[in-house]
């Protein structure tokens, strides 16, 4: 399957060893897009790294220039003005919305009911829009730099959030109603492709996919950063671990992030929206590591700073890339038609496995 | 109501008065055979057309718009891209096999439209055992199916092949089996006495609850024939790319679509023909006044408001399922389909023989 194929969603080669239907092996072939992000980074000045995270994964791209910021403000102990956490947390959730609504239009379409790709993008635009006023991109957010923000945040913000969230809680019922219920949904994902807890620690699988293992790993209750600790919210568990539970973890993943924004949205501090920074940001000698979670799970940034105003050494843990590998495991044994299925559910983004 | 015996056979004669028998007869079935190529064409590309819009507004999007009012003439645009594409084929196919699929695919459609009426006097065959030979042509498709997968030399091409046999071959049963449930009712496998036998009353009505049951599994058993969503395993498109057309292009590819959409339209017109009456107006009874005021709309247009009914019903289901799954999908077919006709034809033999039928 692929590197052209319409359900690994980017140029992912999976050599799949078959017997008839039945799948014995996968071997994930990566590296057809491989950026060299990374690489890149170690040439550029610490606040330009961000403008290449965002275009790793790019359903999450707010989070991982999240990332980036937390991990160099760390680095200096910086500590950023109240506002922009809160704003920095509320982008983030609306990125997890975006990105797990996106996710939800191409499971459905993977599995065959074409209808639900439309519904799914349908509701993204809105997030859409309030990205593109906010800091004038659309997908590839580039909002939080070492500091704080690039901008305050539009007039409009606040009232187009709150609409938003109006409107989506009665869109995401309907997306229920289309696909959760349906007999031929639960009946090809109840029971299939299972992953065990302890599997899913053993591969380093993260995010949703883990927590639908029982495997608490949300790095927004375990390890707050931004406004996190501020919020109540659950964190979505099940015990099943199969693809029907993967599902229902990211549906139930959407009422929290609501949650949180609306526990937010009323609350933003006023303040500045950024510290004041020096012209050349110079990290001091040493190693710095940060992680914050995104849609897909837990990305790290490891920089080992010599000093420069460049760093010696990016390291990104990417969570697609370990996530990926744990398919062989699960997969085996399943039919092709599971294999799809159960690739959508790992909510594969390709550019953020070939870094 | 109109009898279209009165046109026929006034073409006849005045044929037969001016050529002898033999070119009488060549002439006839030349106007039938480029008859049934103009429907088919234009019949496609409106529901190509129509599958489309009707997506579409299931989809909350407009559809086609740009060419020509309301999109009408995008088919058509996109008929003459085909038309025009390069027929590629790629090496390594069984050549022979590889050009002869699509053509069976077709011909085997051509072949059931001929015995479907679509209105008085309005049809071509009208054998005695006109149900049976719509069986037994139908499952001709799957031949050409199958040779389109092997003969392709592409992995994709060949599981949806080799599913889409496992797949046809069993629905056959349910689609045969509800079929011979509604002729013990209608206790004739003429196809023109079928019509005639519901000037009553239509037999989804005359035989509740085993004829409602039997035109259930027909409707599943009907999609499931034509390869189309819940049950397009064959093509899979989020797994197998495209199936077994994966390697066809241009003209190819449109016979192996245009076949898929005839299809669509046989299995409706075969349910129309079969539960709902054909192109028999609704009729209750005794009330001769109703009666007479449905009789005013022609059966042409009795027809094809069940067949696009029909249509309508097999597109929601496209458009709104998922996939199914191979097993799943004999399971269905073997496990609860069958044994529920096998039940259902016994108790329409009981509802015929103790005479509970309305």
């Amino acid at each position: 399957m692929g590197p052209q194929h319409p359900s690994t969603h980017g140029v992912l080669r999976l050599l799949v060893q078959l017997e008839g239907e039945i799948v014995h092996n996968v071997q994930p072939h990566i590296g057809y897009i491989h950026s060299g992000i990374e690489k890149m980074a170690e040439s550029l000045s610490y606040p330009q790294i961000g403008h290449l995270t965002d275009r790793m994964d790019y359903l999450s791209a707010h989070m991982n220039n999240e990332a980036v910021a937390l991990c160099v403000e760390n680095a200096l102990q910086i500590e950023v003005p109240e506002r922009v956490k809160y704003i920095r947390t509320i982008m983030a959730e609306l990125t997890r919305l975006a990105s797990h609504q996106l996710w939800w239009c191409v499971m459905g379409m993977d599995m065959g009911a074409l209808t639900t790709f439309f519904y799914g993008l349908r509701d993204r635009e809105d997030i859409l829009d309030i990205f593109e006023e906010t800091c004038g991109a659309r997908l590839t957010v580039n909002y939080s730099i070492p500091g704080g923000l690039m901008f305050d945040i539009h007039p409009n913000f606040q009232r187009d959030v709150k609409a938003f969230i109006k409107k989506f809680k009665t869109k995401l019922p309907e997306y229920d109603k289309l696909l959760s219920g349906n007999v031929i949904f639960t009946e090809r994902t109840k029971g299939v492709g299972y992953l065990s807890r302890e599997d899913a620690i053993a591969y380093g699988v993260t995010g949703p996919t883990a927590r639908a293992s029982g495997f608490a790993c949300d790095l927004r209750k375990h390890q707050p950063y931004s406004a996190y600790s501020k919020v109540n919210f659950n964190e979505i568990l099940s015990d099943v671990g199969d693809t029907y539970a993967r599902y229902q973890v990211r549906m139930q993943e959407m009422w929290e992030s609501m949650s949180i924004i609306e526990q937010l949205i009323d609350n933003i501090p006023e303040g500045d929206y950024a510290v004041k920074m020096k012209g050349v940001v110079k990290l001091p000698e040493g190693e710095f590591y940060q992680r914050v979670e995104t849609a897909r799970g837990e990305f790290g940034v490891f920089i080992t700073s010599d000093g420069k105003k460049n760093p010696y050494r990016v390291k990104f843990r990417s969570p697609g890339f370990s996530n990926l590998f744990a398919i062989n495991h699960i997969a085996k044994g399943w039919k092709i038609a599971d294999l799809v299925a159960i690739m959508s559910t790992f909510d594969l983004v390709i550019p953020d496995i070939d870094r | 109501m109109y009898d279209f015996t009165t046109l026929t056979k006034s073409i006849h004669e005045s044929l037969s008065s001016q050529y002898s028998a033999t070119t009488t007869i060549a002439i006839e079935w030349t106007i039938v055979g480029v008859a049934y190529l103009l429907f088919v064409a234009l019949f496609g590309l409106f529901l190509v057309y129509a599958e489309r819009k009707v997506c579409a507004a299931f989809q909350q999007r407009l559809g086609p718009m740009r060419v020509g009012p309301w999109g009408l003439l995008q088919t058509i645009a996109d008929f003459i891209k085909l038309l025009m594409k390069e027929l590629v084929t790629p090496k390594g196919v069984d050549k022979f096999l590889y050009n002869l699929a699509p053509f069976i695919v077709i011909i085997v459609s051509f072949l059931v439209i001929s015995v479907i009426p679509f209105a008085p006097g309005l049809q071509t065959f009208d054998f005695d055992i006109g149900i049976f030979f719509v069986t037994a042509v139908s499952s001709v498709g799957v031949i050409g199916i199958l040779l389109a997968g092997w003969s392709s030399n592409n992995k994709y091409s060949l599981i949806g092949a080799m599913r889409s046999g496992a797949q046809i071959v069993s629905y056959e049963l349910s689609v045969g089996l509800s079929l011979i449930t509604m002729i013990i009712l209608a206790g004739t496998m003429q196809i023109s006495g079928l019509v005639e036998g519901q000037r009553e009353m239509w037999f989804i009505f005359k035989g509740h609850i085993p004829a409602f049951i039997a035109f259930f599994v027909f409707v599943i058993a009907g999609t499931a024939e034509t390869n189309r969503g819940p049950f397009d395993l064959a093509e899979a498109e989020s797994e197998l790319t495209a199936g077994f057309h994966t390697e066809y292009s241009g003209i190819k590819f449109a016979f192996f679509f245009l076949a898929e959409y005839i299809n669509l339209f046989i299995v409706a017109g075969m349910a129309t023909t079969v539960f709902l009456g054909g192109w028999m107006p609704l009729h209750f009874g005794d009330f001769a006044g109703f009666n007479q005021v449905m009789d005013l709309i022609p059966g042409l247009v009795w027809f094809f408001i069940k067949v696009l009914g029909v249509m309508f019903l097999m597109m929601w289901f496209k458009w709104t399922f998922p996939r199914l799954r191979v097993d799943q999908i004999l399971n269905l077919e073997w496990k609860y389909l069958l044994p529920i006709n096998l039940f259902n034809i016994l108790l329409m033999a009981a509802v015929v023989l103790l005479g509970l039928h309305f």
